[in-house]
């Protein structure tokens, strides 16, 4: 049984979807998909900000790869033939060394990979249990609803630092820990933002008329909330991995980073800890805090502007 | 009446939470935690006791007794009444509420006007943002916003640091006060503390200003587009009092909602600004007790941070509830 | 003379893709105690003239054209005159009392604040004609210091009624007043408009898609396409012999009960309104008329005569230049 999801633009007179050779729901549905994507993109396209900030995040992307192919024996602190101890910025290291000799660009590089990773994971975690929670929550309305924004409110109060420290004191510090922690202190936001999108979908009359089809609640979830849910969730997360990114960085600060796993954080917090402030070591703590600013700055514009190209009601100002 | 209810419901929720919070403290550092924690006080107080005597310690913890109800509710009993225990390792035997009373002062006092004035200054400038948008003022706030935001805490109190202190030195690097190198009285030693203050003080307030400035600013462009906007100008009314009268103060609706789901982030934001600044407030200690794995202080830290958001969060419920009728008569 | 005269008005929005020309050059005249319909589908310009009378549009909308309300020209005021002249000259009547009216604020203050900003009374007497205002819509006085989300939607659009005439206007701009609404409010509300426009002898010009509320309340209707007048003319005559197509194509689409015409199903009319960046060529209505010939892409039509008092921008009307190939009705 063929369903239709309502487009998210107004109609326009464009290009009809160009219909696959084989003609199945399924592939008409990825073709209406795919054309769907393309106007996303050509909107998107047209967003400074935005795109200036997807530039920043291909050159780190590109970081964190190259890292992961990078000789890892340049990091080893117990090796000898690291270069001099806390050098100034020069052309062999442009951002000086730490205590143990190893040039504080390759801290950084290394840096990338870690500290992109544990954003995106945590995100990754605080989107599926938030969007979970919420369109359970928005979906069945009633008792689960009731029950679920209560929980939703309890950690959105919550101080999150405050939180961590006590989890980590008694769970360890493990990269893992950071992942939990962070996931389990930002998917109440996602939560409320994808529950309320759910309510004013819920309104719409394609839903009523699946129900009365006899679609099932798995059905009209997957098929019919989930694809216009999707684009706010999506945007969200974009936001949910700057702040993720900024946790990180804050829980390694703390010295709750994994030493076996340099990342920005522990980069800072290793500097600051050993005086880089007082020794007028500079380049040393720019060099991660640049990267994470940087880093954020630009999946926080990604995520504006999708959220105008998602987002109705900024789309009219 | 209406605002009864509502408050009445916020406190309720309150009451809640805090229920919640403290249920999962006790769990964690009771049931999760590794190790015995007689054995752990004991190593710390460095004494040699007999197996007789431990036990003896345990029956005055009251750690022989099972853990749900009766240590449950010995814990409850105890943190109303503000027993919370000693201190393990970083003050040995200093009760963990005498430890407190010296440090929270100090951060109540950082936090709490930096914050104001963070929210002051960022809707005041949200405000002017949104309504003359698009001049050279609205895109350069627009863009320091956006770093400052993308900024942490730490980084921007370093960078303060770095220039007000050690390269211009106007202010000391950390600290309280000058003791007990310098022991001020009265106005001289108030000046000395506000001098200590200044740098950490300042990076609180910029380090959010960014937010509450995008936050209003997004408010205010929302509110622009209603229709009541058009109305009050076609009744002839000035633009200057179309802005205040009836585009403000539907804008700080939202605004009031989302800067308190902020408090949460400018507590996280207090502890390592005070790290940075060695500043002895809570955060600090709650740092401190991190590393030394010193758990009745971390509960306590904990605790407290958990009670200063919530009791935030009702401030801001009650501001809320005296600027839109709505909730009043619901 | 009359109350509102508008030539060749013009108003042009800039946007991001470019100029959009909303209002493409419309005339027409309201007189005292007169009613003006204006009819048209969504986005034909017909709220963006609502807009321009009171110069309520951002400043980088370009008005072209005379707007004379009361004798003064409304396009050359200065700011200062224009405040004062707006409300007191002519009042508007929003759709959706529903985010019409300020949430905060209590109904009674958004009508004092109608009359205070004029100093046309202190500040005690404004309330007390603002109660006296309320009962004129048929809301008891006590009302006055409830808030928007206490009222229904009906009550909210009284109270939009009662702000506009506060200030004694000698037009009133009703701008799709019911169309939020369900059908027997709307009954009441035009019932309302029509006896206040009567009694008080008001100029109006009422503003909806919806053709078979206008025949009710109008004395003239003008019939709106693609930001110009099609068809203009007494409100009974257009609507019961229109001319245009159309206006032929609206009128069967709204059916009175009872009409003999409409035995069968109403029709629809397919097809959409032009984008205002991408109108057609020649006549703008051509791609979707039934009557269309092999001119009508290629002449731009006027209001050429169609009968006693009636114009029509159609080549099928009779004033229209004599073409081969087209009937005459």
């Amino acid at each position: 049984m063929k369903t239709e999801t309502e487009p998210l633009a107004p109609a326009t007179t464009e290009a009809p979807v160009v219909l696959p050779k084989r003609l199945s729901p399924r592939s008409i549905r990825w073709a209406r998909r795919r054309k769907a994507f393309v106007r996303f993109w050509n909107q998107f396209r047209r967003n400074k900000m935005g795109m200036f900030g997807l530039a920043i995040l291909v050159f780190f992307f590109a970081m964190a790869i190259v890292s992961i192919f990078s000789d890892k024996g340049r990091l080893d602190p117990t090796i000898t033939t690291n270069g001099p101890v806390l050098a100034n910025p020069s052309w062999a290291y442009p951002f000086g060394t730490n205590l143990q000799g190893i040039s504080v660009l390759s801290l950084v590089v290394e840096g990338s990979r870690i500290s992109l990773f544990v954003g995106l994971t945590a995100s990754l975690i605080s989107m599926v249990v938030g969007s979970t929670i919420g369109i359970w929550a928005g979906y069945r309305s009633g008792i689960s609803d009731v029950v679920l924004m209560r929980l939703t409110d309890v950690f959105l109060v919550l101080p999150w630092l405050a939180l961590a420290i006590v989890l980590a004191a008694v769970f360890g510090q493990n990269m893992w820990v950071i992942i939990f922690i962070i996931g389990l202190t930002s998917w109440a936001g996602t939560s409320r933002l994808v529950r309320a999108q759910v309510l004013s979908v819920k309104e719409r009359t394609y839903i009523e008329r699946s129900r009365a089809l006899g679609g099932s609640d798995w059905h009209v979830v997957t098929r019919h909330v989930l694809p216009n849910v999707m684009p706010v969730i999506f945007a969200n997360t974009i936001l949910t991995i700057a702040i993720a990114i900024l946790s990180e960085s804050a829980l390694s600060f703390l010295g709750l980073g994994d030493p076996l796993r340099p990342s920005w954080g522990t980069t800072i917090e290793e500097a600051f800890n050993n005086g880089a402030l007082t020794l007028g070591k500079w380049a040393w703590l720019l060099a991660p805090s640049l990267c994470i600013v940087l880093v954020v700055l630009a999946f926080t514009m990604v995520g504006f502007a999708m959220d105008e190209i998602v987002n109705p009601r900024i789309r009219e100002r | 009446m209406g605002t009864q209810r509502y408050l009445l419901g916020k406190v309720v929720q309150l009451v809640i939470t805090l229920f919640f919070v403290l249920t999962f403290t006790f769990f964690l550092f009771h049931y999760f935690m590794p190790g015995d924690p007689v054995r752990t006080f004991l190593k710390a107080a460095g004494a040699k006791y007999t197996p007789a005597q431990a036990e003896q310690l345990k029956h005055e913890f009251g750690l022989d007794q099972p853990i749900f109800p009766n240590q449950y509710v010995r814990f409850l009993k105890e943190t109303a009444t503000l027993h919370m225990g000693a201190s393990t390792i970083i003050y040995p035997d200093s009760s963990v509420t005498s430890i407190f009373w010296s440090r929270v002062g100090k951060s109540l006092i950082l936090i709490t006007t930096s914050t104001i004035a963070s929210i002051v200054i960022g809707v005041a400038m949200g405000i002017y943002g949104g309504w003359r948008r698009g001049g050279w003022v609205d895109n350069s706030s627009m863009s320091s916003s956006l770093v400052l935001y993308a900024m942490p805490e730490f980084v921007l109190g370093m960078i303060l640091l770095l220039i007000f202190s050690r390269w211009l030195g106007w202010f000391p690097a950390g600290g309280y006060d000058g003791a007990p190198v310098t022991q001020y009285t009265g106005f001289a030693h108030f000046a000395d503390v506000a001098n200590h203050m200044a740098l950490p003080w300042l990076t609180l307030m910029l380090a959010y200003l960014g937010e509450f400035y995008l936050l209003m600013r997004s408010s205010l462009l929302d509110v622009l587009g209603e229709e009541y906007i058009t109305l009050a100008r076609a009744k002839g009314v000035r633009e200057k009092y179309v802005l205040r009268r009836h585009a403000v103060r539907n804008a700080l609706l939202p605004t009031v909602t989302l800067i308190a789901l902020s408090f949460g982030f400018i507590l996280g934001g207090v502890i390592t600004v005070e790290i940075v600044f060695s500043y002895p407030g809570v955060g600090l200690l709650s740092y401190q007790a991190l590393r030394a794995r010193d758990f009745p202080v971390l509960q306590a830290t904990f605790l407290f941070a958990a009670v200063a958001v919530l009791i935030a969060n009702l401030i801001a419920d009650l501001t809320y509830a005296y600027l839109d009728p709505r909730v009043r008569s619901a | 003379m009359s109350v509102l005269s508008v030539r060749d008005l013009r108003v042009t929005y800039s946007t991001k893709g470019g100029d959009v020309p909303a209002v493409r050059g419309v005339t027409f005249d309201i007189d005292k105690s007169e009613v003006l319909g204006l009819a048209g589908e969504s986005g034909c310009g017909k709220s963006t003239i609502a807009g321009a009378v009171l110069r309520l549009h951002s400043p980088q909308t370009r008005i072209e054209g005379d707007i004379t309300l009361d004798g003064k020209d409304v396009l050359e005021l200065s700011p200062g005159k224009l405040r004062a002249t707006r409300w007191t000259g002519a009042s508007i009547v929003f759709q959706g009392a529903l985010h019409a009216l300020n949430p905060v604020q209590r109904i009674g203050n958004q009508i004092v604040e109608a009359i205070t900003v004029h100093r046309m009374a202190d500040e005690r007497e404004a309330f007390v004609r603002a109660g006296a205002l309320l009962e004129q819509v048929g809301l008891p006085p006590r009302r006055i210091n409830d808030y928007p989300h206490e009222l229904s939607g009906g009550q909210k659009q009284r109270v939009m009624i009662a702000m506009a005439l506060a200030c004694n206007p000698s037009l009133i701009i009703a701008d799709e007043p019911t169309t939020a609404l369900d059908v027997m409010v709307q009954a009441q509300v035009l019932k309302l408009l029509r006896s206040l426009q009567h009694d008080l002898g008001l100029a109006m010009l009422f503003i909806t898609h919806d053709l078979s509320v206008l025949v009710e309340v109008s004395d003239k209707l003008a019939i709106m396409y693609a930001g110009k007048i099609v068809e203009e003319g007494l409100a009974n005559e257009v609507f019961h012999s229109p001319v245009h197509p159309y206006t032929k194509a609206l009128a069967a689409a709204f059916p009175e009960i009872g009409d003999q015409r409409f035995r069968k199903r109403p029709s629809g009319l397919g097809g959409d309104p032009p984008d205002p960046q991408l109108i057609p060529s020649g006549c703008p209505f051509h791609p979707r008329c039934a009557e269309v010939t092999a001119v009508c892409p290629e002449l731009v039509p006027e209001l050429w005569d169609a009968g006693v008092g009636r114009t029509a921008a159609c080549v099928h009307a009779n004033g229209a230049p004599t073409l081969e190939g087209v009937a005459r009705t």
